[in-house]
């Protein structure tokens, strides 16, 4: 039994050899920061009254949807054998939109603890993170959590671990996060089996950038994972890959709340605060040194997570352009995913091209901009990135249909993902046949264990961004599970569907697609604006149209009633107060040639059809 | 005059109007509605203000409601005089409802005494009250035009019993002719009111109904389309899938039918949903709420007007009583329109209109409408080019767009 440290170590102070930094890595869901919880309380950083559940998970949206987006690191005190230990830990995320969260964290730790739900058994994004985790030489604990559920099946499960990562299933900790079982066992077996961080606390600093926040009142807020050397308060320090140089106005550690301290020595993790006001001067991945005693070379590149699909954000009343160019302005501050670029659509006015890592990035940004800003915005349908090449050899890069070009067109790549699908062998059919639709390619099937397969498929990206994963769901009765990542990209037969309203073309609802599901994307969207766009005054022809050629048609009738049969002495104020209504709603309408379009018709044409808001939460 | 009351400002207990309406005052015309909030049954479909019940106890049951309505008169003509309001005789009285001739004619008389001692009435005056087929007897209707009452509207809404049973409506078609003959005997004016588009009404049905209607040879028409009101049976009929909904395609076509059987009967439209044999026959309490005239309702959630400021009475009875127990104004809220929402006001009435609207008195934005509601054939060329807006039967169909497109901007 290992109580809570009686003396805490001293950061910039402390011996390498009692320093273990590991993060918790797992499928989403599985129970990362609900473990964090009990590490934060056992170890005693957080008090007793102030624990609440998911500590670590501050940001309104992931305590609302109850998923952890950005990684956080927590120094935590602990004693074995007599001897007063410095733990780093790093819970992060599960969704595959935020693997990049994963990956920068992983580069800061020696260990990983890989969390599996006891009910759950291996999924997708736990095989996704392992192999992270073993390409950065980590040393992996295997854990299975929430063995207090009565449908927790730890012995199966043990052993698909152990066969997976080698050792025995006896190997396998069980814990509950819920309840607190194995945990402290947990704490004693990362001390005993991780390794302790090396480095030369002689040579020039070196300290890696595994995180950059911005704060309103701090500024950006740079995480660091020491390597060599020692940084202190007050000293100038340097990024290698700019040769910027910033005053260092304070150091410190998490405990979860910062602790300003002397410094930070070798294998320690940390916060800088230099007074930046933009995390792109703190770039993750880059290396700290300082400036009186530089390194010369530095800890080898993060890669910037590169945006995978876009979509046009347009603000719902144009006098809010501004408001939503700042917002996203101080977004890409905090969030060095997202990148954004000015655009225009005819029919929805001023707005922004945004690239996003995934479909929960894009929805979750949304929000947020609309929560924090009080905005109403329209998303255009997602995008891939797209590669034309002219016949003149000019190669353009098309994010926007609409930017799409019109004919002379020597040939057009698209992103690819090799994806993984692990699931009950017996939905394999239904998978193959999924992913065949999606114009995949088998890579290859393994099975983990009797039950169970891992299904390797090459897809577009554009074919599976979108409803892939929910229908991947629904054909697998909740027991698939998925992860991807880019895989480079090739030429394909895309075409560019437009859809007219009475002849004019709407910008907005022009989508890029293959040239077999062309005509089922015409239909779908002449139907849904069918529904979606009330009766006019004459008759409305909608229509999808490859080029010049019509593919699809609709037709809107013209309406023939629109007035109200009584309007007596009583109706008088009613009536009135409805035409004022009536005119304030024709404010909102866009104009597309004559057809008065509801901006509501635009956001439900170009949402998909099931309300995406909990099934994305997967 | 559906039962829910707007949001307004607060009456004040006096009653006392804003200066606003006594503006011009002498100039406008002066009428009184009577709502008589009873019936025997409530139809599906109805939204009025209307109870089934005899007792409501408190001055509001049917036997006092004569005395009620009467001490409202008063108070009436002491608050526009004490508001500035000239004393102008009534151009036109309407009773309404509910089922005003569930009361004894003798009340109804009462309440009309009331208000000619409080008034006076005009030489030719309109005395309207509207009644049910089966809520009148030879004699009652004698003893209305003997008290003064000059015009009878019914509720036929069909000739078609399955019609008549969706509707609710509890008299049987033969009653119509009866009533309408025992009137014309007693010397009243007749109108009949028709409702198309209740579901299940076949096109034969309602041209049924259009041809039945005129073969009483009344005066004038009063054509609806039904309107499924929030709340209702019928809503709520619809809504659970036991009657098929109403469609305004549907709506329009029966609209076209009647229009043509009207008018080759020789029933002119003045008004959207009304026809009359000669302008005469219209109704003109009607026309006066469309032109802007002042009017005071008596009775429970009743409305009235002066001069650009409305008010409207509590809705239930027994409030309604119990105020004027106390010596209080049963209005309830009311609304003083400025100018840009009287003007607003006044192009959505008089667009209904065969009379039609000055162009010339309409904003740019209004006129700049014009040639293009000319080119899609909603409003007649040949109006037009004498400045005014007359709508064309398919612009009376669409006569809510066309209103929207005149709006300033
Ligand atoms: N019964 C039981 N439920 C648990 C246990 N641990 C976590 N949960 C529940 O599992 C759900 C997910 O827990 P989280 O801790 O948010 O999971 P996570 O892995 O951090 O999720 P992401 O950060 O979104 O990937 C929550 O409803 C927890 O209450 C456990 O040991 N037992
Ligand atoms: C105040 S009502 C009632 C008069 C009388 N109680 C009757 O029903 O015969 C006047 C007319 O409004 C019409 N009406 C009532 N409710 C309606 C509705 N929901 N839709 C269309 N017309 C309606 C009917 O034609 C009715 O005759
Ligand atoms: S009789 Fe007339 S007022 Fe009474 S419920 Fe029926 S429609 Fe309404
Ligand atoms: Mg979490």
């Amino acid at each position: 039994m290992s109580p809570m440290a009686r003396t805490a170590t001293v950061p910039a102070a402390t011996d390498p050899a009692v320093i273990r930094n590991f993060c918790i890595i797992a499928h989403i869901d599985h129970g990362k920061s609900t473990l964090a919880d009990r590490m934060l309380q056992l170890t005693g950083v957080v008090e007793q009254r102030a624990m609440k559940a998911q500590y670590l998970d501050r940001m309104d949206i992931e305590r609302e949807r109850g998923i952890t987006i950005k990684s956080q690191a927590v120094r935590l005190p602990w004693e074995l054998d007599g001897v007063s230990y410095a733990l780093n830990m790093i819970d992060t995320p599960g969704h595959v939109d935020f693997t990049y969260e994963v990956s920068r964290s992983l580069a800061a730790c020696e260990g990983a603890i890989l969390l599996v739900d006891a009910a759950q058994g291996i999924e997708a994004q736990t095989l996704a993170n392992l192999y992270l985790a073993m390409e950065n030489n980590l040393t992996i604990i295997p854990v299975l959590n929430k063995i207090d559920l009565p449908a927790a099946q730890p012995e199966k499960y043990a052993a698909e671990l152990a066969n997976l990562i080698g050792g025995e299933p006896e190997d396998v900790l069980m814990v509950s996060g819920k309840t607190g079982v194995g945990v402290e066992a947990l704490l004693d077996k990362i001390v005993r089996d991780l390794p302790a961080p090396v480095g030369d606390p002689t040579a020039p600093a070196r300290a890696m950038i595994f995180d950059s926040v911005y704060d309103s009142y701090r500024g950006v807020v740079t995480y660091v994972r020491v390597v060599d050397g020692q940084l202190s308060p007050r000293e100038r320090i340097q990024m290698m890959s700019t040769r910027a140089t910033h005053e260092l106005l304070e150091i410190g550690v998490s405990s979860p709340e910062p602790v300003p301290t002397k410094g930070l020595g070798v294998g320690e993790v940390g916060y800088l605060i230099t007074g930046v006001k933009d995390v792109r001067q703190s770039k993750v991945g880059d290396t700290v040194t300082t400036l009186h005693k530089p390194a010369t070379k530095s800890l080898g590149g993060y890669q910037d997570p590169k945006p995978m699909v876009f979509s046009g954000l347009y603000p719902l009343d144009g006098t809010d352009y501004p408001v939503l160019r700042d917002a996203l302005e101080k977004f890409t501050l905090n969030d060095a995913a997202l990148v954004y670029e000015p655009e225009t659509s005819a029919a929805l006015g001023f707005g922004f091209r945004v690239g996003f890592l995934g479909l929960l990035h894009l929805e979750i940004t949304r929000e947020r901009l609309e929560r924090e800003y009080n905005l109403d915005l329209i998303s255009t349908a997602p995008n891939v990135e797209y590669e034309v090449t002219l016949e003149d050899k000019k190669v353009l890069k098309v994010t926007n249909p609409s930017e799409y070009p019109v004919g002379k067109i020597a040939e057009v790549r698209e992103p690819m993902v090799s994806a993984t699908i692990l699931a009950p062998t017996e939905f394999v059919g239904a998978i193959m046949e999924l992913c065949q639709q999606r114009r995949g390619v088998m890579n290859g099937m393994d099975y983990l264990s009797e039950d169970r397969v891992e299904i390797r498929y090459r897809l577009p990206l554009a074919e599976i961004v979108f409803d892939f994963f929910d229908i991947l769901k629904s054909r697998t009765r909740g027991y698939g599970s998925l992860d991807w990542k880019a895989d480079g990209d090739q030429v394909s037969d895309l075409v560019k569907v437009d859809i007219l309203l009475q002849g004019e073309q709407v910008d907005a609802f022009s989508a890029i697609t293959h040239r077999d599901k062309a005509y089922a994307y015409g239909v779908m969207m002449t139907g849904k604006l069918r529904e979606l766009i009330p009766r006019q005054q004459f008759e409305v022809p909608i229509q999808a149209a490859i080029g010049a050629r019509i593919i699809a048609r609709e037709s809107i009738r013209a309406i023939r009633k629109d007035v109200l049969a009584k309007c007596y002495g009583g109706d008088i104020t009613r009536k009135r107060k409805l035409l004022e209504k009536q005119k304030e709603g024709k404010k909102r309408m866009k104009m597309v040639g004559r057809v008065e379009v509801p901006q509501e018709a635009f956001i439900a044409a170009l949402s998909s059809d099931e309300s995406s808001k909990d099934k994305s939460k997967k | 005059m559906p039962s829910v009351l707007p949001l307004g400002d607060p009456a004040p207990a006096d009653g006392i109007l804003p200066a606003q309406a006594a503006v011009g005052a002498d100039s406008r015309p002066f009428g009184l509605y009577a709502h008589i909030p009873f019936c025997a049954v409530r139809c599906g479909y109805c939204d009025f203000n209307t109870y089934t019940a005899r007792e409501l106890g408190g001055g509001a049951s049917q036997d006092e409601y004569a005395a009620t309505a009467v001490a409202e008169v008063r108070l009436a003509a002491r608050v526009l005089a004490d508001s500035g309001l000239p004393a102008r005789p009534m151009s036109t009285v309407f009773f309404g409802g509910g089922t005003p001739t569930l009361l004894p004619a003798r009340d109804l008389t009462t309440i009309l005494r009331a208000a000619v001692e409080a008034w006076g009435l005009q030489e030719g005056a309109e005395v309207t009250t509207e009644a049910n087929p089966d809520s009148v007897t030879r004699d009652s209707l004698q003893e209305l035009a003997d008290g003064g009452f000059t015009r009878v509207s019914f509720g036929m809404q069909s000739a078609v019993p399955h019609v008549l049973r969706v509707l609710d409506r509890t008299h049987r078609p033969e009653r119509v002719p009866q009533a309408v003959a025992w009137a014309r005997e007693a010397g009243l004016a007749v109108s009949v009111d028709l409702i198309y588009g209740t579901p299940g009404e076949s096109m034969d049905d309602w041209e049924t109904s259009v041809r039945t209607a005129l073969s009483y040879e009344p005066d004038h028409i009063s054509a609806y389309a039904l309107i499924v009101e929030e709340g209702t049976k019928l809503a709520a009929q619809i809504r659970r899938g036991q009657v098929p909904a109403i469609d305004d395609d549907d709506h329009a076509a029966k609209y076209t039918l009647a229009d043509g059987l009207f008018a080759a009967a020789g029933l002119h439209w003045y008004e959207v949903s009304n026809w009359a044999r000669t302008p005469q026959d219209a109704c003109r309490h009607n026309l006066a709420y469309w032109q802007g005239a002042d009017w005071w309702g008596i009775g429970p959630g009743a409305h009235s007007h002066a001069g650009g400021v409305r008010w409207w009475n509590v809705k239930h009875p027994t409030a309604y009583a119990g105020r004027l127990q106390h010596g209080q104004s049963p209005a309830a809220g009311r609304e003083t329109l400025d100018a840009p929402t009287r003007e607003m006001e006044r192009i959505m009435l008089q667009t209904r209109l065969a009379e039609g609207i000055r162009i010339s008195s309409l904003g740019p934005a209004g006129r700049r409408e014009v040639p293009l509601l000319i080119a899609q054939e909603l409003i007649q060329p040949a109006a037009a080019f004498r400045d005014l807006l007359v709508l064309t039967l398919k612009g009376r169909l669409l006569a809510d767009a066309v209103v929207r497109r005149l709006l300033p901007d």
